[in-house]
């Protein structure tokens, strides 16, 4: 009933920190050299991924359901995060008939 | 055995990851997305947060990732959708570049620090278990779990204003 899983006696945190932050930069590379707004989101979404392994891990390493019930609060924002972002861009697609950010720069003058 | 799982599953993530990002074909990144998430919910199995796992399975892959292939269809588009305006080479060398310095800075901030690890006296394996979540979250949590359902209703109202046909607007 209370063993303690494998992962966390045999698996430093460390390691989920430099996973976690290897994600989430890849998550910020991807929304810094793409220019399709749907990729762009996707980015995003692993940036958000991300955030939540490191936050699981951490909480299931000190035995916190806090954690695990932001996570889960965390998940709720992006999934209405998605559905309104992802009509933006079909809004914008009508417009320019394109997804590429780099044509949406109106506000830029 | 679990710790090559691990190493395992967190290479796939983040080689998974990389294709997403470097993909020409957007329905190729939703795919590789996909299985990320899946890899993902693999990791939170590992560390014992049973109900993060389904959950993750299910919000993200189930509902999310479909919300995106389908406005991907919708949109329909194709292989060369990104080449309207020419990236230079350039603005990739440096949003590498500055994502990875990002990367160095952060690794070398966490190389300083000391995180303690599992407390052996006070563990309890049942942390992710739908039980105790669910005992938190309708209790201590319960405002904000309610509140969630507000947001949730905004974000309705807005897709659907936002995805309305405007009268006057060329057909689509």
């Amino acid at each position: 009933m209370n063993q303690i899983p494998d992962i966390i006696r045999t698996i430093p945190l460390n390691y989920y920190l430099y996973f976690s932050t290897a994600l989430f930069i890849i998550g910020v590379i991807g929304v810094l050299i793409r220019r399709n707004a749907i990729v762009i989101f996707m980015c995003v979404e692993l940036m958000l991924n991300a955030v939540n392994l490191l936050l699981t891990a951490i909480a299931s390493y000190r035995a916190d359901t806090n954690g695990q019930v932001f996570v889960f609060f965390i998940m709720a924002v992006a999934a209405a995060e998605v559905c309104v972002g992802l009509a933006i861009i079909v809004m914008t697609y009508r417009n320019t008939r394109s997804t590429d950010v780099q044509l949406l720069n109106n506000l830029k003058w | 055995m679990t710790e090559s799982l691990f190493y395992f599953l967190a290479s796939l993530t983040l080689l998974c990851a990389l294709m997403v990002v470097i993909s020409r074909n957007p329905v190729h990144s939703v795919l590789f997305l996909i299985i990320t998430f899946f890899t993902i919910s693999g990791h939170y199995i590992l560390l014992n947060a049973q109900f993060l796992a389904a959950v993750n399975i299910i919000v993200y892959a189930g509902a999310i990732m479909v919300l995106f292939l389908f406005v991907i269809m919708f949109l329909n588009m194709n292989k060369d959708s990104e080449s309207r305006v020419k990236t230079s080479t350039l603005s990739k060398f440096a949003g590498t570049i500055a994502g990875g310095l990002l990367f160095v800075i952060m690794v070398a901030a966490v190389k300083d620090t000391t995180i303690a690890g599992y407390n052996a006296d006070t563990f309890t394996s049942q942390t992710g278990m739908v039980e105790t979540l669910g005992a938190v979250l309708f209790t201590q949590y319960l405002l904000p779990f309610e509140l969630a359902s507000v947001l949730f209703l905004v974000a309705m109202v807005g897709a659907v204003m936002l995805g309305k046909k405007e009268a006057g607007e060329q057909h689509f």
